[in-house]
């Protein structure tokens, strides 16, 4: 009986904090927010060296063929240092999806180039994860998709996997003639989301995905892997908030002294910390395909949305005036956590989905 | 990650559950501490093994080896069977431990055994009406007079003190010396001349606690735990048995499913109140938290079991699980409408009445055995590493 990471997986974890100690973080958030980039290219060929875009693909297409839950302990590693970087959709996702549902010919032409980190994969499932707005619907006619998808994520990307009217998967090619990009600004500058339009675009249909299992599985994925994200960013700015409130004095003792501020740093942690035990199991559910892994996979999105909220308010206010100013850069964490709650399903949302699947109601 | 306690543990699952099926009909239902089934019951379960597994033969225990996912698995196969353990209470769960590590010899052997059989009831006199979150500062005082120490002062949240056979109990036998060095821990039986108990009835409207007064009680000398002076020490190693305890999440699962059960048969103008969309979302929130409080204990017994390092997580337990038994109980309230204002002997009452009940009642425990506020000092301070207030007065 172990409840947590293994060795190799706590390996992993400090192996990746110990590169992006020097090549993610703040200064590198902000030099890729402050715009010139399509891909912090340095950054990304060090996760390639480390293993990271193969890290679920088996290992007779070139991955590292590990498990969810170390794909979880990655994305809380990358969201901890606010690292500009495609992720879940172009490592695990995609990925994922290909696995299970592409051909064998679909599997060998596509997972080898994406373990390498040769071609970057954005994952176009908004409207089934959170509702179809603005008038967004894609569907198939004769093998051709048309309309058009919003809130890609991993958007910078040579390969889409999109999802159709009827929960089907495709792969379309970034440069497929009647494909339009349209680049979405949002409150994160550290990862990128857009919007594809399709005008008869040639696109490969995933055979497997037929049933909408495939979609579903990778909106759990997807969702496990923002939480993880949000978990990681919202420990930083807690760790933040403490060495900040021992280092800023007012009224002659350090503002850490103060029981106002001490409360408000153990309500973070006290939110924090199941939040661990919550994500781990989320991922390991759906590795071990329990009947339990859907569910959780919305409480983890939803809940760890909500302690990641009250965390990035929290550790801002600790801050004080500082903490809103861009010269600390503490919103960048405030913001990567702000995006993560919306994609893939906010948590009303995902709390409905949840007592829907429990047949809670019809 | 590995969720499975292996064939061995399989094997003593099965073991303990066709125990209970064998034997549930001997098990108390209600009787109390003191009827002759339930302490028949006691003696069976620590002959197997179910309870008090790991305390010395000669003291009454079983003797057994300890071993962490045996205890689990025995309370899990009891709790899902429905079936009464081991006796609890502040005796068995506090003092027991307490004296295990502090107690001398003698003390092992005249007090340890009859509190395992329930034949020694006990009580704990820790706060007073002036020494709440601050318990150090206690002034409930003892003298030595001869060979007995006279104790006089009072004590409240005394629970069962109105049955109790005895107390453990902190007084001042040090005026002089700062406050957490002068006090001490007694131990003295209930029976003793000078003694008085006043129930305190509470909003739930039990009296679950009392009022305990001391005047001129005589205690031999030797019915102290630990040195003069060192009581602290002495209770703090038995708080810490208590906060643990304060919060389980797995019971908290049996409330959360009366709660969904309720809101899937209880009807407003003939619709499920689950299908009122703001109350299944209050439920669902609170169905997260308690998955995440869960999957939280689950890591705690891990940590014990591979000796990680999981404080923070212990330490939120008491907080986290209080109040979000709290919010549970309430939901419960509020769904109900005016039906959830109805409390005592009335018709239309569902569950009970125990989502009022416990509503109140979790309040009572947010508070006690240390404040929420006492408990976000304890993180901060212990586990986040953050300086404690400056002492406003002179005494240390």
């Amino acid at each position: 009986m172990e409840f947590g990471l293994s060795e190799e997986q706590e390996s992993l974890r400090d192996t990746l904090t110990k590169f992006l100690a020097d090549h993610a973080g703040l200064p590198r958030a902000r030099r890729f927010a402050d715009g010139g980039e399509i891909r912090a290219q340095d950054l990304w060929k060090g996760l390639a060296e480390i293993g990271v875009p193969g890290l679920v693909i088996a290992e007779q297409h070139g991955g590292v063929g590990l498990t969810m839950l170390d794909a979880a302990t990655v994305a809380q590693t990358l969201g901890h240092a606010i690292a500009p970087a495609p992720y879940i959709a172009t490592a695990v996702m995609v990925p994922r999806a290909i696995a299970r549902a592409g051909t064998a010919q679909q599997q060998s032409e596509w997972l080898p180039r994406l373990a390498a980190g040769e071609i970057v994969a954005g994952a176009a499932v908004s409207e089934a994860a959170s509702g179809a707005r603005e008038g967004a619907k894609v569907t198939a006619r004769g093998g051709k998709l048309h309309g058009k998808t919003l809130f890609v994520v991993d958007y910078e990307a040579d390969l889409y996997l999109v999802a159709d009217d009827q929960r089907r998967l495709y792969l379309v090619d970034a440069a497929a003639k009647g494909l339009a990009r349209k680049a979405l600004s949002t409150i994160d500058a550290t990862r990128r989301v857009g919007e594809l339009s399709f005008d008869g675009v040639t696109a490969q249909l995933l055979p497997g995905s037929e049933d909408g299992a495939a979609l579903a599985d990778i909106l759990d994925v997807g969702r496990v892997l923002l939480a993880a994200d949000t978990l990681g960013a919202a420990q930083n700015m807690l760790d933040q908030a403490v060495a900040y409130s021992l280092t800023r004095v007012q009224f002659g003792r350090p503002i850490g002294s103060f029981q106002a501020v001490k409360h408000m740093c153990a309500e973070m942690a006290a939110g924090i910390e199941p939040c661990q035990s919550l994500v781990w199991y989320a991922a390991y559910a759906i590795d071990a395909t329990s009947d339990e892994a859907r569910v959780t996979a919305c409480h983890a999105k939803a809940h760890v949305a909500e302690v990641g909220k009250f965390v990035a308010k929290t550790s801002t206010e600790v801050h004080g005036g500082m903490g809103f100013t861009d010269l600390v850069g503490l919103h960048y964490w405030f913001k990567r956590i702000g995006l993560n709650r919306q994609l893939l399903g906010s948590p009303e949302r995902l709390r409905d989905e949840a007592a829907r699947l429990q047949a809670l109601i019809a | 990650m590995d969720l499975t306690y292996g064939a061995e543990y399989e094997t003593f699952r099965n073991e303990v559950r066709t125990f209970i099926e064998s034997h549930r009909n001997q098990a108390p239902d209600g009787q109390g501490m003191r009827a002759e089934k339930t302490r028949a019951w006691q003696k069976m379960l620590i002959e197997r093994g179910y309870t008090a597994r790991t305390i010395p033969r000669e003291y009454g225990g079983h003797g057994g080896e300890m071993d962490i996912l045996k205890s689990r698995i025995i309370a899990e196969e009891f709790a899902q069977a429905q079936v009464p353990g081991g006796l609890g209470g502040q005796g068995i769960s506090m003092l027991v431990p307490t004296l295990l590590e502090m107690g001398t010899e003698e003390q092992k052997r005249q007090f340890i055994a009859p509190t395992l059989r329930g034949e020694m009831i006990w009580c704990q006199g820790y706060s007073e009406p002036n020494a709440g979150s601050d318990l150090a500062s206690l002034r409930t005082n003892a003298v030595l007079d001869g060979d007995d120490w006279v104790v006089n002062g009072q004590k409240i949240w005394t629970s069962t003190a109105q049955y109790a056979d005895w107390i453990f109990c902190l007084v001042r036998t040090e005026p002089n010396a700062p406050k957490h060095q002068g006090i001490s821990f007694l131990l003295f039986s209930m029976k003793t001349p000078g003694i008085e108990v006043r129930p305190l009835k509470t909003m739930t409207g039990d009296a679950t606690f009392n009022e305990v007064f001391f005047t001129n009680v005589r205690v031999p000398k030797g019915q102290i735990v630990g040195r003069r002076g060192e009581g602290w020490l002495v209770a703090n190693s038995i708080l810490r048995h208590e906060r643990s305890s304060l919060g389980d999440p797995n019971i908290m699962l049996t409330r959360l499913n009366a709660l969904t059960e309720l809101m899937k048969t209880e009807t407003v103008d003939g619709s499920r109140l689950i299908d009122n969309p703001v109350y299944r979302e209050r439920l669902m929130k609170i169905q997260g938290e308690v998955t995440a409080m869960r999957l939280n204990d689950l890591r705690l017994l891990s940590a014990k079991l591979n000796n990680k390092n999981a404080n923070l997580a212990g330490m939120i337990v008491k907080l986290k699980g209080t109040e979000l038994r709290h919010d549970l109980e309430g939901l419960g309230v509020d769904v109900l409408g005016e039906i959830g204002a109805l409390y005592g002997e009335t018709p239309y009452l569902k569950d009970n009445g125990q989502f009022q009940y416990h509503y109140m009642f979790y309040l009572g425990l947010i508070i006690g055995g240390g404040t929420s506020q006492i408990q976000k000092n304890i993180i901060s301070e212990r586990g986040l590493g953050m300086p404690k207030e400056p002492k406003m007065s002179k005494e240390a």
